[in-house]
């Protein structure tokens, strides 16, 4: 059994400050107990309790700011971790057949449970050489085109596709804009939209704008419970409306970017729930979560004649907006 | 992570500030700098005598100036935007759209309707850059949907002029949702063999270009428009480097390959009439 690598890092959650006193007081009591003959046992239980129950309560009300916080925890299991569990025999396909191969978008066949198909995942990259390589998991036109061939790929052999989001946004530079980044992602919701297998996304960690929606054109649209997803980053928004991005935590609240809010707002399905206190405490738990809703979805939408999905599909996105006629 | 792609207000509302008509009888092009009779610029489709310096202009004015005399009948004029997430920044958004209706006598920034292109039936959408830039939420990505459905339902070529900062961020995932509407939308017309002109006008940048804009299967540009996905500033500080010249504007996208034609205004209704000749429509 694969597991995605344990975060050994010093990230540190301001949220979560009152939990390290704790943290520290167990680590030394049970180091304290490998030196003596006191028995200890029940004093770490009782404090592994209170810090259980902090962590819920932390959790319980964690604010809009601090889900986008948790959503980019270094921690947090990325796309390459999410298919390194979940995916047997990933077989990545790379290059989009117009100018190159982006590496901040993952394309490839896999089998998922008991099915085969295609992933389509952003990539953020894991040490500081992969993340410049990725743009921090900014795709490019390329990126968005590699996407796109390799759906296609998976329409002619009747593949399912699974997208895997998470992006701060599409790349903003000179090169993105003069190969066509706005027509790329226009693109890609244009074909995706009457592509004839089921497509389901996950929103992972962070959904931003375009560059989420490029690859989040679906049957079903599942987030974590801590991913964001939202028309604009916090501090985008903050810098643009606040006129300083230091007003990013509002920005985050007024967007209403969490998985609760976008249930409510019927721009996703579904809250895919993760382990207690982040994605980043037990990876693979909450892969097994975006697993199951894969396998379970999939087995769902493949009961649907293809004209009925496509349709389905259709409709979905159509009946979104709110307005009102007189 | 500090990075925000996305477009920056401030490039579009400056970029406003210059391409306003300005008040008064005499104006002072802000391109040229020549002093020029306000008149004359609006006989000259508000274009500048001097140097052809296209002004941003209203939906009213470009459907007005587009169709032929009398025959523009606008559709959906009573759909209104509402503030579905409760979005408060500097004011309320519920605020802000009645400021902005009063502003510019529009519920929301798009108009849409039938109308005739030198005697020809068309379905046109005209975006409104006075109206919160032209930003896209729930209302003008619904306009825009049916414009595309009353076009596959009369078999009228579809005609839209974008002019856009945008999607709308009051209205958050429900604005990005509209991309999807529209481009699946579309979608659907490319079925069934219709025609779709895009025409963009400055500017047309972020949701609005990533979305139906760049989808045109003939798409015409006006000159020197603004036209991209992010904006210029946003850019600027994410390469730190200074943009190469006319960076982002309707003649660097020709040359890159991602319109086909850029169109003085007061070629429009020809080079309109003459795509949708060629299309058989």
């Amino acid at each position: 059994m694969t597991t995605a690598n344990t975060y050994t890092g010093t990230y540190e959650l301001e949220f979560e400050r009152p939990l390290l006193q704790l943290e520290r007081q167990i680590a030394e009591l049970e180091s304290h107990s490998r030196d003596s003959e006191v028995d200890i046992t029940a004093d770490v239980r009782k404090l592994k309790q209170s810090h259980t129950a902090m962590l819920k309560k932390i959790y319980a009300k964690l604010g809009a700011w601090n889900t986008v916080k948790v959503a980019r925890h270094p921690g947090r299991p990325q796309a390459i971790d999410h298919i390194r569990v979940m995916a047997k025999d990933f077989c990545e396909l790379h290059g989009d057949r117009h100018y190159g191969d982006d590496p901040a978008m993952i394309t490839g066949f896999a089998r998922v449970g008991s099915h085969k198909c295609l992933i389509v995942a952003h990539n953020k990259g894991k040490d500081t050489r992969e993340r410049i390589a990725c743009h921090f998991g900014c795709a490019h036109p390329e990126g968005y085109r590699k996407a796109l061939q390799k759906m296609k790929l998976a329409e002619k052999y009747g593949l399912p596709v699974v997208t895997l989001i998470d992006t701060p946004g599409a790349y903003p530079g000179i090169g993105a804009e003069e190969r066509g980044q706005a027509q790329a992602i226009a693109a890609n919701m244009f074909e995706m939209s009457r592509l004839r297998v089921p497509i389901v996304s996950v929103v992972i960690g962070e959904g931003g704008s375009g560059g989420a929606l490029g690859i989040a054109v679906a049957d079903r649209v599942a987030m974590m419970q801590y991913a964001w997803y939202s028309v604009i980053s916090p501090e985008g928004c903050a810098a643009i409306l606040w006129k300083t991005g230091e007003a990013a935590e509002k920005a985050a609240e007024a967007l209403k970017l969490t998985a609760a809010d976008n249930m409510k707002l019927s721009t996703v399905d579904e809250a895919i729930p993760e382990p207690l206190g982040g994605a980043h405490r037990d990876p693979d738990a909450a892969i097994a979560n975006v697993e199951k809703w894969i396998s379970q979805s999939l087995r769902e939408l493949k009961r649907f004649k293809v004209d009925n999905l496509v349709n389905k599909r259709f409709e979905r996105f159509r009946r979104i907006g709110s307005y009102e006629e007189k | 992570m500090t990075q925000t792609p996305g477009r920056s207000w401030q490039d579009i509302t400056d970029a406003g500030k210059r391409g306003d008509v300005p008040e008064g009888l005499w104006m002072r092009c802000p391109r040229c700098e020549a002093m020029v009779y306000r008149k004359n610029v609006e006989q000259n489709l508000h274009v500048c005598p001097e140097c052809d310096h296209h002004y941003r202009i209203g939906a009213d004015v470009r459907a007005r100036q587009l169709c032929d005399p009398e025959s523009f009948e606008p559709q959906w004029s009573g759909m209104a935007p509402v503030d579905a997430l409760g979005f408060v920044d500097a004011k309320p958004y519920k605020q802000r759209l009645v400021e902005e209706r009063e502003k510019c006598g529009q519920p929301d920034a798009v108009v849409c309707g039938k109308g005739f292109i030198k005697g020809r039936g068309v379905v046109l959408a005209c975006m409104d850059p006075q109206f919160m830039m032209g930003s896209m939420g729930s209302v003008v990505g619904e306009k825009v949907t049916r414009s595309i459905e009353l076009a596959m339902d009369t078999d009228r070529p579809l005609v839209v002029v974008s002019c856009s900062g945008g999607a709308r961020m009051q209205e958050s995932t429900l604005s990005l949702m509209q991309m999807a509407k529209t481009a699946a939308t579309l979608a659907k017309l490319d079925q069934v063999g219709g025609l779709f002109i895009s025409v963009l006008s400055d500017p047309t940048t972020g949701g609005v270009s990533a979305s139906f804009a760049m989808l045109g299967d003939v798409i015409l540009a006006e000159p020197k428009a603004l036209i991209g996905f992010a904006g210029p500033r946003v850019i600027a500080n994410t390469v730190r480097q200074e943009l190469p010249d006319g960076f982002q504007r309707s003649e660097h996208l020709l040359e890159k390959g991602f319109i086909d034609r850029v169109v003085h205004r007061r070629d429009l209704r020809s080079e309109i009439s003459r795509i949708i000749d060629y299309a058989g429509k």
